[in-house]
């Protein structure tokens, strides 16, 4: 773990740190609601080619089917007539830091981007509401034909590579939101990584919602031909807002033979968001994926990244940490799916929840038949910080074959009196002594984070925690 | 001669028994007591509640440390006013190292001391945690504790000799004024007795107060005590010399029982 959980000043609030947005920064935006002549307004006024709006429209009428799922969290009071599914920010978007408009990248100061940038960053492309508004990325990799840009970027200068990929992963009809995702989406990354190229300093992208009522659909695509590797980083911090805003993301990976993906992602939602996420990544031959996931904030986040072993020796794993505060629900986990022999599969999952806070593990194993030889083990444990907080798992496993090695563990564990004790002797306050137990409960998945990300993390989770003791 | 804890006529509860039953010591600046009792006579309880465990209520009498009333204390207010606890069972702290921990023990008591946030100051932050780091390597030196150490989670997978060793660690940087030893002795083979007992000879200085608290008397043949006190059903029932303790070895505490009234321990 890193000291800094406990060096923060902890007057500054929450609000005060994050809570903060621009007025109507944007140029345009879509009237409320979602029809047909949304999707169509959105499709045009990206200039899109003829099958993405086919694409879309396609998407729309799944969803208008698609029944709401009946699984997860509370999601009766959330309206699809009251959202705005598309908002454009500003009509330039910036190659260099100094072409940014002042305005967002005051806002994006206050989040820390320029000092990401200036350590060491490799490439940018930070999404303010739905349009990528400042990207860079350096020449090298750009040498190396790797691609970092904006999926809509992606679009218009990679189209036969993003034609080929997208959507097969997460087809529209897997999921009502990701059936919403595919109609409205906008923005989101593209990575594409040529055979045996090796990213070696992770490609970061700091989403935030910043319109009240503004739907955030971006849709990532990452593609890592054989013997490649990429760390892909994204961080979420949304401003407090009084009416429900929506976060409904799709993210697709293909891992080739013998390639590495991570992808690590840092949500800081603020407590009125619905973030329904789909992750999904298909893992062939030999290759790797790992998810490695921090969920904070939100109203309800249901979110569980997925490896599909498509081939022998294809191996994938999920960290996932959630942090369930007053008034929210955490609804994670993690799916392997096991259609090859001799895959293995690690989900491990942390949850933390305080007040009326609830977290639960919701995962799905499955082994095929025939995929014999294939190794599994799911980790989930829960930590409450008092009596009223709660945990729940939802572990689901489906074997099909004999031939298999499976394990399973499931903990849930209160902050004690006596462990208390024992720190607070040592000059520790309560808070403090609170804090540093929960740093030490997430410790397994914070190590596995680049090191920015891992003081931001433990200082989100110190900031939620403030005053939930005494 | 500077009274450094006064304990008048305590009575302290736990689940709503009463375990201590008017209890009264005063040590002075730079002795060493030794509290000796058979199981079950209140010791432990006298040490958590000194601590301020919020499990032991207080229900008569008072606790004076250096001149304050300290009952409405928290555990960590007393922690920063120079009492200090050595566990018998200390806890463990899964993925907080030894050196995290420590550090913010010491950052944390000179702030409520001082009042000055050493994290404030990048400068001074950076300074301190050198000074801290090595001051930290000199004390594992001189108790023997690997470098390692310190990396490991703290309590986590450490052997009996290895919990009790990092117990006078945290002694050793915390400079309490009062450091009460609850049983240390228990669980030690003589080998790892003697090294813990070494370690706190070592490094406690004539400023400083110890209250060993023990079931046996093997612990005081290292940690040599100025004053032995007899616990007995929750009250004090004699109080002599180091020589007392090695009569209570030999006759037991039969033997105590017989040379007090029985109305007053039972």
């Amino acid at each position: 773990m890193n000291t800094d959980i406990l060096n923060i000043d902890r007057k500054e609030t929450y609000k005060e740190k994050y809570g903060f947005y621009d007025k109507d920064a944007f140029v345009y935006r879509t009237k409320k609601g979602l029809s047909a002549d949304v999707v169509k307004e959105i499709s045009g006024l990206k200039n899109e080619p003829e099958w993405m709006l086919k694409f879309r429209l396609k998407a729309l009428e799944i969803f208008m089917k698609k029944p709401m799922p009946n699984f997860g969290g509370d999601l009766s009071q959330l309206n699809f007539d009251e959202i705005y599914y598309y908002i454009k920010p500003s009509e330039r978007k910036g190659r260099t830091w100094d072409e940014v408009p002042e305005k967002v990248k005051t806002t994006f100061e206050k989040l820390g981007i320029p000092e990401a940038e200036r350590k060491f960053l490799a490439g940018v492309e930070a999404q303010y509401d739905s349009e990528s508004v400042y990207s860079s990325l350096k020449g090298q990799w750009e040498k190396l034909g790797v691609i970092f840009c904006s999926t809509d970027e992606a679009l218009k200068n990679y189209p036969d590579i993003l034609k080929q990929y997208f959507g097969t992963i997460i087809p529209p009809a897997d999921n009502k939101f990701a059936a919403l995702n595919s109609a409205v989406w906008s923005g989101g990354s593209f990575i594409y990584v040529p055979a045996g190229v090796h990213v070696d300093i992770p490609l970061q992208a700091y989403f935030r919602i910043n319109s009240e009522s503004a739907g955030q659909f971006e849709r990532t695509l990452i593609i890592a031909e054989p013997g490649s590797f990429v760390h892909y980083v994204e961080g979420c911090t949304a401003p407090v807002y009084a009416v429900d805003a929506l976060h409904s993301a799709v993210v697709e990976i293909i891992v080739k033979e013998g390639a590495r993906v991570r992808y690590t992602t840092i949500q800081n939602w603020s407590d009125n968001v619905y973030n329904l996420v789909t992750k999904r990544s298909a893992v062939y031959k030999d290759a790797t994926m790992e998810w490695v996931d921090g969920n904070i904030g939100s109203k309800l986040t249901m979110k569980y990244p997925a490896v599909y072993l498509m081939e022998k020796g294809a191996h994938g794993e999920v960290l996932s940490v959630a942090y369930a505060g007053d008034g929210q629900h955490q609804d994670t986990g993690g799916k392997a799916i096991h259609y090859a022999p001799h895959t293995s599969s690690i989900i491990t999952s942390k949850s933390i929840s305080k007040g009326t806070g609830r977290a639960s593990y919701r995962g799905l194993l499955k082994v095929m038949k025939d995929a014999k030889g294939s190794k599994s083990s799911v980790k989930c444990d829960a930590l409450l910080l008092d009596d009223t907080s709660r945990s729940d798992t939802y572990p689901k496993i489906e074997i099909d074959e004999d031939e298999v090695q499976i394990g399973h563990e499931a903990t849930v564990s209160r902050v004690g009196e006596e462990q208390l004790f024992y720190l607070q002797s040592r000059g520790l306050s309560e808070e403090q002594a609170t804090a540093m137990i929960v740093s030490g409960f997430i410790e397994p998945i914070v190590r596995e984070l680049p090191m920015e990300y891992a003081v931001e993390l433990n200082r989100l989770i110190a900031l939620e925690m403030e005053g939930s003791v005494g | 001669m500077e009274k450094l804890l006064e304990i008048k006529d305590l009575h302290v509860e736990v689940e709503n028994k009463e375990i201590l039953k008017g209890l009264s010591l005063t040590i002075n600046r730079g002795e060493i007591h030794a509290i000796m009792g058979p199981n079950g006579s209140g010791k432990s309880t006298l040490a958590n509640t000194l601590m301020g465990h919020p499990n032991y209520v207080v229900t008569k009498g008072e606790i004076i440390f250096k001149g304050q009333d300290i009952l409405e204390l928290s555990p960590d207010e007393r922690a920063a006013l120079g009492l200090f606890l050595a566990f018998q069972y200390p806890h463990e702290i899964p993925g907080v190292t030894l050196f995290n921990f420590l550090r913010t023990a010491v950052n944390s008591i000179q702030k409520k001391r001082t009042g000055e946030d050493i994290e404030k100051d990048r400068k001074k932050a950076a300074s301190s945690i050198l000074q801290f780091s090595k001051k930290l390597n000199e004390y594992m030196k001189l108790l023997g504790i690997d470098e390692s150490f310190s990396k490991r989670y703290v309590n986590e997978g450490f052997s009996g000799g290895e919990k009790k060793r990092a117990e006078i660690l945290q002694l050793a940087m915390l400079k309490p004024d009062l450091a009460i030893l609850d049983e240390t002795d228990s669980g030690l083979d003589i080998d790892a007795l003697k090294t813990v007992s070494d370690g706190v000879n070592k490094i406690v200085t004539p400023e400083q107060s110890i209250l060993v608290i023990t079931h046996y008397q093997r612990l005081l043949d290292y940690i040599k005590p100025h004053f032995v006190h007899v616990l007995v059903n929750g009250k004090l029932v004699m109080s002599d010399g180091p020589e007392l303790a090695l009569t209570l070895e030999e006759k037991g505490y039969d033997w105590v029982r017989d040379q007090v009234d029985t109305t007053i321990i039972n």
